[in-house]
């Protein structure tokens, strides 16, 4: 079986997060990493090769961004992964959705569609939460997405998940599109011995043309979107603070809500 | 005036809040027409309703099909509409379910996509909050039909009367759409409070909570607000998931923000920074949730939220 799992490099959500002067988000003068919410897609990947210790299982991580991105790739392959393949071209920066979705779809082409792909909920930068939808429509595959819980066994995979009024359960087939949130369990830790073997693993990088992708087919200026503008949100002017002495803060705070009439 | 298509918000034909807000954003546009997915029986009494904020045309398709799969139908019967009517923009509710189904319209329709949303004027130009709310980013669609997810709270519902002629729309969805399947749903039961996402208030616990929300309810409870958590919180056991406002959780914009025993952490915030006015109570006055509020106490939640709560409810009296 063979699972491929997209991993994307993402600036630091604690770190100074800011825009390009094109307006595209900065993602080599700030520190970056793998997405916080991809480490879950690769923990669920392990578990399932783990689970299916008796069939041979090929963990994929799927990374496409600039040369930095790599350590997305490679994080993925010191916490297990087998191997890595990074989409690197020049052509790509600025890439909206329609166009990132196109780039990872073909990736998956090329290097076989698997029995599984499994993405993050959300990546931690443009949290659209639509690429593995996208995907699915791209692949002609189902999507079964927010997994808090996953089951397989053959073919089938049975996902629990959290949805906006109800508590589900969803089934399909493989070949699928899974993408599991930060409540299907913590993600393992790349131990000293999984960091010493990433280093032997294979890492394939692969340009626009390795993967039939046009130039022209990706990059800012043919996205189906444009950012017009970007504005730093104003600091919060600093409030009133008071400290609790023998109940002196219930009464502040509730004279402050009455002054702004919430009562 | 070309159409606007307005993916209703329902719940077995309630009508949320949010479809309101998108019908108020539509008029900016072009003529609302709304589109309910449900029993076709229950479409003239949701036509009654969105007439009132000013949809023209109420598209009924029936979900009798669609329902017991996940987003990939839904996305099929919109392009076909979209394919019939044209429209200047489809608006879609924010949430998860609503972003999946636009990124497959988008893919079919070969048009941009932008999610969250929490204003659309005229071109439609969309602005969004991002990085955690730090920065605002106004955008547009160059290609194909505007596709926008909007999020709740992003307009004041305005009432204003429209025809709201109802069209059954006939779809035909194909087999490979129908392959994830909803073998169960559970409901989550009612709280009998507001819904977190669309409430005016809400008043969240965390960690310092130490695991009894029995001060946080009732605090909320006396503002008639909704309940929240942090993942802290959640990670504990202490609140279901449903509860969580953040990044992995749900993101709120309401006019009170109250965070108990929260720290402030860059993933919470991302969930409720858009917050009109914002609120801590937290015994540790270096905490990094003091630095975004307009009101805080230094002080124990356990102490100041009773005592609170019983002052509210004597004003109210
Ligand atoms: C990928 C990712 C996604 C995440 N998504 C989310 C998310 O969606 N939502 C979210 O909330 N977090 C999220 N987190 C977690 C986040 O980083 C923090 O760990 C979390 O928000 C901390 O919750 P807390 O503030 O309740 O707990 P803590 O950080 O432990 O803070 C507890 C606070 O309570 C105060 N306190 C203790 N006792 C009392 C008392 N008696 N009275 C008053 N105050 C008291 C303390 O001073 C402290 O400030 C995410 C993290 C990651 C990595
Ligand atoms: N550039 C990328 N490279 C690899 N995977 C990606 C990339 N962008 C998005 N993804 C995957 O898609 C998921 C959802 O991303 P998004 O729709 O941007 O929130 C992420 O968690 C990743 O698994």
């Amino acid at each position: 079986m063979n699972i491929v799992v997209c991993v994307k490099y993402v600036p630091d959500s604690t770190a100074d997060r800011h825009f390009e002067e094109d307006y595209t988000v900065d993602r080599v003068g700030v520190d970056g990493l793998l997405s916080e919410l991809d480490e879950y897609a690769v923990e669920q990947a392990l578990q399932l090769k783990e689970k299916r210790a008796d069939e041979e299982v090929t963990v994929t991580a799927l990374c496409v961004g600039p040369e930095k991105a790599v350590d997305a790739a490679r994080k993925a392959l010191q916490m297990g992964a087998d191997k890595a393949v990074h989409v690197l071209d020049d052509a790509i920066a600025g890439s909206d959705y329609a166009a990132t979705s196109l780039v990872l779809a073909k990736a998956i082409e090329k290097i076989g569609v698997p029995e599984l792909v499994i993405c993050g909920m959300a990546s931690t930068d443009a949290s659209g939460s639509v690429i593995p939808a996208m995907l699915a429509e791209r692949l002609g595959l189902p999507q079964v997405t927010l997994a808090s819980v996953i089951e397989s066994q053959g073919d089938q995979v049975r996902i629990k998940r959290d949805n906006e009024g109800s508590t589900e359960v969803i089934g399909a087939t493989m070949p699928l599109v899974l993408s599991v949130t930060d409540q299907s369990g913590e993600a393992r830790y790349p131990s000293f011995k999984g960091i010493m073997a990433a280093k032997k693993k294979p890492m394939e990088v692969l340009s626009l043309a390795d993967i039939g992708v046009e130039a022209d087919q990706v990059g800012l200026s043919v996205a189906w979107t444009q950012v017009a503008d970007t504005t730093a949100r104003p600091p919060r002017t600093a409030g009133e603070i008071v400290k609790d002495e023998d109940g002196s803060g219930a009464v502040a705070l509730t004279e402050f809500l009455a002054s702004k009439k919430f009562i | 005036m070309s159409e606007v298509l307005v993916v209703i918000d329902h719940a077995e034909g309630e009508v949320k809040k949010p479809t309101y807000e998108l019908l108020t954003i539509a008029r900016r546009l072009g003529e609302p027409s709304a589109v309910f997915f449900g029993a076709p029986a229950q479409g003239d009494p949701v036509a009654e309703k969105v007439k009132k904020y000013g949809a023209e045309k109420v598209y009924v398709i029936d979900d009798a099909e669609l329902k017991g799969y996940l987003v990939a139908p839904k996305a099929e019967a919109l392009q076909q509409l979209v394919e019939k009517t044209s429209p200047a923009a489809v608006l879609i509710p924010s949430t998860f379910e609503g972003k999946e189904v636009a990124a497959r319209l988008a893919i079919k329709t070969g048009s941009g996509l932008i999610t969250d949303a929490v204003d659309v004027q005229e071109g439609p130009v969309t602005t969004q909050s991002v990085f955690a709310g730090n920065y605002t980013v106004t955008a547009k669609v160059t290609q194909g039909t505007p596709i926008i997810t909007v999020k709740p709270n992003s307009a004041a519902p305005e009432e204003t009367e429209g025809a709201a002629a109802v069209e059954a729309f006939a779809v035909t969805i194909s087999d490979v759409a129908k392959t994830a399947q909803i073998i169960a749903a559970q409901p989550r039961q009612s709280t009998g409070r507001p819904e977190l996402t669309e409430a005016a208030i809400v008043v969240s616990g965390g960690r310092g909570t130490g695991g009894n929300f029995e001060p946080i309810e009732q605090f909320a409870d006396s503002l008639g607000a909704a309940v929240g958590a942090s993942r802290a919180a959640v990670d504990s056991g202490w609140m279901p998931h449903a509860f969580q406002v953040g990044q992995t959780g749900k993101t709120v914009s309401p006019q009170l923000y109250v965070a108990n025993g929260i720290s402030g952490a860059i993933q919470h915030r991302a969930g409720m920074q858009t917050s009109k006015t914002i609120v801590a109570v937290n015994k540790d006055e270096e905490a990094p949730i003091f630095e975004l509020v307009d009101f805080g106490v230094v002080g124990d939640l356990h102490t100041v939220l009773p005592a609170a709560t019983e002052q509210v409810t004597q004003r109210k009296g």
